[in-house]
């Protein structure tokens, strides 16, 4: 990787880690211990299940929120503050920082989720007191969940190279919750006619489609995930990403920095 | 070789939410910048100063016109790794000490690693931050951060440097730091290019200086040549509380503070001021060339700017 891309990286990794996000993995660890603890407890029979689809469900959504939250200020508040001035008067090219940017905040997430799990396998050991072969799956709903991180990370970088925080935060998020339900919309478009059809097909391609990242329930009840589907959410992701990546390139190539 | 020029550089922006109205910042500028030159770009605030500098720094796109600086085309970004640039009232990333931020600008700028550790203390020294360099940045004071801004300018030994507004935020002593510094980087060879409105700080440290309003140039000159005695007056102060008639017979207005007296004669006056005050028996302090300050300059030609607009209208 070209050195500055890595220098912008780390340093985006290491403001994220100093803005004490990372701090919430601590609190999400003890929660989720409690929680396991308490299910273990109320549930008989179905603890792993309960404390596999609370953990990664939680997992996904803390990710998400904090892929949202610092994805939106990545660029706008590097504008808004004024920082950005005094790392493009040096041999930056723009498209360097947007990609340094991404990799940061996809490291920031990778680390993040990887704390995480340690929270999810701890109650999963506490409620079974060992581990068992069917444990490795809930890596692969980890990897998923990595993923859709890349690609809601891509989209809160596109929103920022253009709009204020506010507007870049409801908008990713918005894609999360539509992207999430993407499967329902493509049904849809199947079921309608004319210019619905083709407003629903266009907008159902266009969003990402997270519903086939889900395989949260799946895995809890120990069904396993078809190496086709990892390879498939695997080059989905990275098209995705990349995509979204060059469209805040694109933008902020061409943008005035007022 | 020019260190600076500027080649019909202009800015347009388009304004207004729904009807979009072209805003000219900055008119077409010519301008050139030579090596080793400091040079000072004067305007009051909204000018067109800064508009200048962000489009040098590439920050901005032009709507037409060009620039080359140190003979390469502006755009090209080997040029960046030969220039320094301190934005208006910089700010920098709150989480980072001094010396993480330096470093990292160091890395940017493609300093070599094994000099990067040496680069950067002397750097926080030169600025006088070296005690605070493990100190995050959300706790300096702007004054403080005024000084960050400089270290990451100079940071990588630049030949040429971009200062907006240096001054901006500091204290007298602060102010005088600063002045020295830049005063230390002419003698070092470097090009600085600074905008400023506080005309002391550019009449005290300027080779030639540019005035801009309303985003076009208004005048440009060596600051020794602006200020040099163009009236053709001198002003002479003697000992004494009266005024001879003799003086008075010059025709000029004396003014009299405590036990000295002041006025200001023409050059082919002083002979015939000398003679008179000699016959009263006077003792002459000093005769001195009246000097057009640069502030004099600067007022005539925004005035200047502003009678031709009225005119045009």
């Amino acid at each position: 990787m070209n050195a500055r891309i890595l220098h912008i990286a780390s340093n985006t990794f290491r403001e994220a880690v100093r803005d004490r996000v990372l701090y919430n993995l601590i609190a999400f660890a003890l929660l989720l211990s409690g929680a396991a603890i308490l299910v273990g407890q109320i549930s008989i029979d179905i603890e792993r299940l309960v404390v596999i689809n609370l953990g990664l469900t939680a997992v996904s959504l803390f990710g998400i929120v904090i892929a949202i939250f610092i994805g939106i200020g990545l660029v706008s508040k590097e504008i808004e503050k004024r920082t950005l001035y005094t790392v493009l008067s040096r041999p930056v090219r723009r498209w360097e920082f947007i990609v340094g940017k991404f990799f940061g905040l996809s490291g920031t997430l990778v680390v993040n989720t990887f704390f995480m799990a340690i929270g999810v396998f701890a109650a999963l050991f506490y409620v079974s007191h060992k581990f068992v072969r069917a444990d490795v799956l809930v890596l692969v709903a980890l990897y998923f969940i990595v993923l859709e991180f890349l690609i809601i990370c891509s989209l809160a970088l596109l929103f920022s190279s253009f709009s204020s925080p506010l507007l870049s935060a409801v908008f990713a998020f918005s894609l999360f919750v539509i992207g999430s339900f993407a499967e329902d919309l493509r049904g849809f478009a199947g079921m309608a006619h004319g210019f619905t059809r083709w407003l629903a097909s266009g907008a159902a391609y266009l969003v990402p489609n997270f519903s086939a990242f889900n395989v949260i329930s799946s895995i809890a009840h120990e069904q396993p995930v078809a190496a086709q589907l990892i390879l498939h959410n695997t080059l989905y992701a990275l098209f995705y990403a990349a995509m979204a990546v060059s469209g805040a390139v694109l933008i902020f190539e061409n943008r005035n920095l007022k | 070789m020019s260190a600076i020029e500027i080649l019909g550089l202009e800015k347009t922006y388009k304004v207004g939410f729904w009807v979009k109205r072209p805003k000219r910042a900055l008119h077409p500028l010519h301008l050139t910048v030579e090596d080793g030159e400091v040079f000072g770009f004067l305007g009051p605030n909204g000018a067109g100063k800064t508009t200048t500098l962000k489009l040098l720094m590439g920050l901005v796109f032009p709507t037409a016109g060009s620039a080359r600086i140190l003979g390469k085309v502006w755009t090209d970004p080997e040029v960046k790794a030969l220039i320094g640039f301190l934005p208006e009232q910089p700010y920098f990333y709150d989480h980072l000490t001094a010396h993480e931020l330096l470093n990292y600008y160091a890395q940017l700028s493609g300093v070599p690693a094994k000099d990067r550790s040496r680069r950067v203390e002397s750097t926080l020294q030169r600025v006088g931050l070296k005690d605070v360099q493990g100190v995050q940045l959300r706790k300096f004071s702007k004054g403080m951060l005024q000084r960050v801004g400089i270290a990451q300018a100079i940071l990588h030994d630049p030949k040429l440097v971009f200062f907006d507004e240096p001054m901006s935020g500091l204290d007298p002593m602060g102010r005088r730091e600063v002045r020295d510094l830049m005063e230390q980087l002419k003698h070092e060879g470097k090009t600085v290019f600074f905008s400023t409105h506080i005309l002391s700080d550019a009449e005290a440290l300027c080779d030639r200086v540019a005035v801009i309003n309303k985003g076009e140039l208004r005048g440009i000159g060596a600051v020794a040549d602006l200020t040099s005695s163009v009236q053709g007056k001198v002003e002479v102060i003697w000992h004494g509380s009266q005024v001879p008639a003799s003086m008075k017979a010059l025709g000029t207005d004396c003014h009299v503070t405590g036990d000295t007296v002041r006025t200001i004669i023409k050059e082919n006056q002083i002979d015939a001021a000398i003679d008179a005050l000699r016959r009263e028996h006077l003792r002459l302090i000093a005769i001195t060339p009246v000097r057009t300050s640069l502030e004099a300059y600067f007022v005539e030609k925004l005035q200047h700017a502003e009678t031709t607009a009225g005119t045009t209208a």
